[in-house]
């Protein structure tokens, strides 16, 4: 009996203590003990020197509170790769327990975070905002828009895509510096070109290994794809593209560099998780890869504080912007993606993070943050700000933003472009012929969204 | 008597409620989500829809889904039928009634791989067969060129990987049973003019033959959910060469974020599973 007693206390105390236990777990609370706001913000950290971690703890927070001192801004990275960061957020932001106050959304998700409910519609908070109209570039705004209509998210980094290419080699393979190729046919000329004068050199670098993720679709289907007369998705009809003459030729060029050409990265690098580093820190430098088509981001690899280093970077190395198909207007593309600001739905304090996000936006504290990053800022202030236009490479990328094309608008993007990553993928290894890749890519998505989510041109 | 039961009911009530709160019910729930278009973000996130068997045709016409099954299979029968089973069982024999220091030295060694987790196993494999890993280091002291074995060679490799990390469980399973064999049958068979080949063939395999069929199952289940090894040494590339069904699982569900038809992979894999298991069993009550 005695012993049935003690059972009981025991039984009692360890639950008592488990209650305290999950209590202290739920955490968002909406307002600390002192009475102040909580703003909790929450973004993609890379470790213990991620430069946006860096770029709050260097006195942003406290000189936001001491203008506001009834909030407090508490700083929430999340240490992850940008594919798990994507799952985890959207976890958070599932429930009000975990969702934070501001949340950094990349623009490639947006749309499907604000069609799922996630985020709320910040339509009336930029209506009272001269900065948005005024200053955030107008190109960019298509980023950010849901597929309603709505405003959801403040783009605060951008970037565009290009061709990268070391100046020495080319100009030694008889090729015009700065390389400025008009069409198509020229850049796979100059590929030829290149293999012919220098056998051990890569002439073209294109992103086509399945582990790439995003990149094989973004850097090189779509750089290809939106130099033609067709797109990937048409805004007005709200379909897929599955089959189009500018699809084809896009699956051609990339065949023709490395199935008949030749002029590729060997397989082995191409299809490896890593390929971009071992074509920026790696090849590039060792003067064994001519071009490579990559993000703007890519060149700060050899800067000073770069993962490789070279001196004078700007002799040797150049930026071009990536020629449309036949030339046709405006001569060149890119496309664009980049990181947005964006408030949860079922954030407690709206009102104290839009105030919060504001003051992240402003033209000092927005171009701070791309100057640290080496991005391009969304702001056609920022120029005015020293420090931002005098980056190596900055300018050309910049220039690029006028031409941008952004990613489809619409919450099945991650689906189809998973389908195009394992297609360019079997192209570049010669295991599908483009005809039957179209052929793939067609059956592959109508069988993923339905027949009247397709179209045909 | 309906003291002691109420007793033990007593007892076993922790253990009953964990199993149904972290056991059936996701299992229940796994099975009503493959027939939803559950994803992660979109706006099929706000809105769960009953789609029927939807995902279970879609799945059926995937050729990646067909090549994902044959890719298990293959995995499987190498990596633990062939491998893990059989060797484990013949180095169980080798070890037989040999020196205890011998036995010692030589299962510490297969046991270390065991005990060692998965992903750490996976990133020791990953550098011996590297471009500049330990496998081309040896080859090229006979003079051969390295080989890029995770891109040439990828099942190969992830195969080879799991049979160094699995073997010892199977080893360690017939040690046991080998060693409960009465020495007499052995013996008799032996006067009786028995050669090695006929007394593993006709007395030693039949009496460890319930420990086969066990261990097999064990193997075979372990196997089917192998993940962490795959993923982190070829993430189920170059292609979809290495992408079996766990990895083809993971990718739907969290790379495309498409919930429903994830859970309905699982499904399938529980599936094979299932079968896999009711098959040796079958096997076991009929021959013994």
């Amino acid at each position: 009996m005695k012993q049935g007693k003690k059972g009981k206390v025991i039984l009692a105390a360890t639950m008592a203590s488990l209650l305290v236990l999950t209590t202290a777990c739920s955490s968002g609370k909406s307002n600390s003990s002192d009475g102040k706001q909580n703003v909790t913000i929450t973004f993609r950290s890379s470790g213990s020197e991620d430069t946006l971690t860096k770029y709050f703890k260097s006195g942003l927070v406290e000189e936001f509170q001491k203008q506001n001192p009834d909030i407090k801004v508490n700083i929430a990275p999340i240490l992850a790769s940008e594919g798990d960061y994507t799952s985890k957020i959207v976890l958070q932001l599932k429930s009000a327990d975990t969702a934070p106050d501001i949340v950094a959304e990349d623009t490639s998700i947006i749309k499907s975070d604000a069609a799922a409910g996630y985020l709320s519609a910040l339509d009336s908070q930029v209506g009272g905002w001269a900065d948005w109209k005024d200053h955030i570039i107008e190109n960019l705004k298509a980023g950010v828009t849901g597929e309603d209509g709505k405003i959801y998210g403040i783009p605060a980094t951008t970037d565009t895509r290009g061709i990268w290419y070391n100046k020495e080699l080319l100009a030694e393979a008889g090729i015009a510096v700065p390389f400025k190729p008009a069409s198509w046919a020229e850049v796979l000329e100059a590929a030829r070109t290149i293999k012919a004068k220098f056998p051990d050199v890569t002439p073209l670098n294109l992103i086509v290994g399945k582990s790439s993720g995003e990149g094989v679709t973004m850097q090189t289907l779509e750089m290809l794809l939106y130099g033609t007369n067709d797109t990937l998705y048409n805004d007005s009809t709200k379909k897929w593209v599955v089959n189009s003459p500018g699809l084809l030729d896009s699956f051609k060029f990339i065949n023709q560099v490395f199935n008949v050409d030749k002029t590729g990265t060997s397989l082995q690098v191409a299809l490896n998780g890593q390929a971009g580093s071992i074509a920026f820190q790696q090849l590039f430098p060792q003067g064994k890869l001519a071009m490579a088509v990559d993000g703007s981001w890519a060149g700060s690899t050899w800067f000073e504080n770069g993962a490789a280093p070279i001196a004078n970077v700007q002799d040797k190395m150049g930026f071009a912007p990536f020629p449309t198909q036949n030339g046709q207007a405006p001569g060149a593309t890119t496309m664009s993606g980049g990181w947005a600001w964006s408030i949860p739905e079922k954030s407690k304090n709206k009102e104290a993070a839009w105030k919060f996000m504001q003051f992240l936006m402003n033209r000092d504290n927005a171009t701070a943050r791309v100057i640290a990053e080496g991005a391009l800022s969304p702001r056609n202030d920022s120029t005015e700000v020293t420090g931002y236009t005098d980056r190596t490479f900055i300018a050309e990328a910049q220039e690029m933003v006028n031409t941008a094309h952004f990613r489809p608008a619409n919450d099945q993007y991650a689906t189809v472009s998973a389908q195009l990553q394992s297609i360019v993928e079997s192209i570049a290894t010669g295991k599908l012929t483009p005809e039957d890749a179209v052929k793939q890519f067609k059956d592959g998505v109508t069988r993923a969204l339905g027949a009247d989510s397709v179209e045909e041109k | 008597m309906g003291r002691k039961n109420s007793g033990a009911a007593l007892f076993l009530m922790p253990s009953v409620l964990l199993l149904l709160v972290f056991f059936i019910f996701p299992i229940i729930l796994t099975f009503c989500f493959a027939f939803t278009n559950m994803a992660l973000t979109g706006a099929a996130a706000q809105s769960l829809e009953f789609v029927g068997f939807r995902n279970f045709i879609n799945m059926f016409q995937d050729p990646d889904f067909r090549i994902s099954v044959w890719r298990t299979l293959v995995f499987l029968i190498f990596s633990a039928v062939i491998g893990q089973v059989a060797l484990g069982f013949i180095l169980a024999l080798l070890m037989k009634e040999k020196n205890v220091t011998f036995r010692r030295i030589l299962g510490i060694i297969v046991i270390a791989a065991w005990v060692t987790p998965e992903i750490v196993v996976a990133f020791c494999m990953v550098s011996f067969f590297s471009d500049n890993g330990s496998l081309n280091q040896i080859i090229s002291w006979i003079g051969l060129k390295p080989v890029s074995w995770l891109f040439s060679f990828p099942m190969v490799s992830v195969i080879i990987a799991n049979i160094w990390h699995g073997t010892a469980f199977s080893m360690m399973v017939y040690q046991s049973a080998l060693d409960e064999i009465p020495k007499d049958v052995e013996e008799a068979a032996v006067i009786d003019g028995a050669t090695g080949f006929q007394i593993l063939r006709h007395i030693t395999i039949p009496m460890v033959k319930g420990s086969i069929v066990t261990n097999m199952m064990l193997v075979t289940l372990q196997t089917l959910g192998v993940f962490t090894l795959i993923y982190t040494m070829t993430g189920g590339g170059p292609g979809t060469s290495t992408q079996t069904l766990p990895v083809f699982m993971y990718n739907q569900a969290f790379v495309n974020y498409q919930f429903g038809y994830g859970t309905a992979i699982s499904l399938v894999l529980l599936f094979i599973g299932i079968v896999a298991s009711l098959s040796y069993m079958k096997s076991l009550k009929i021959k013994m």
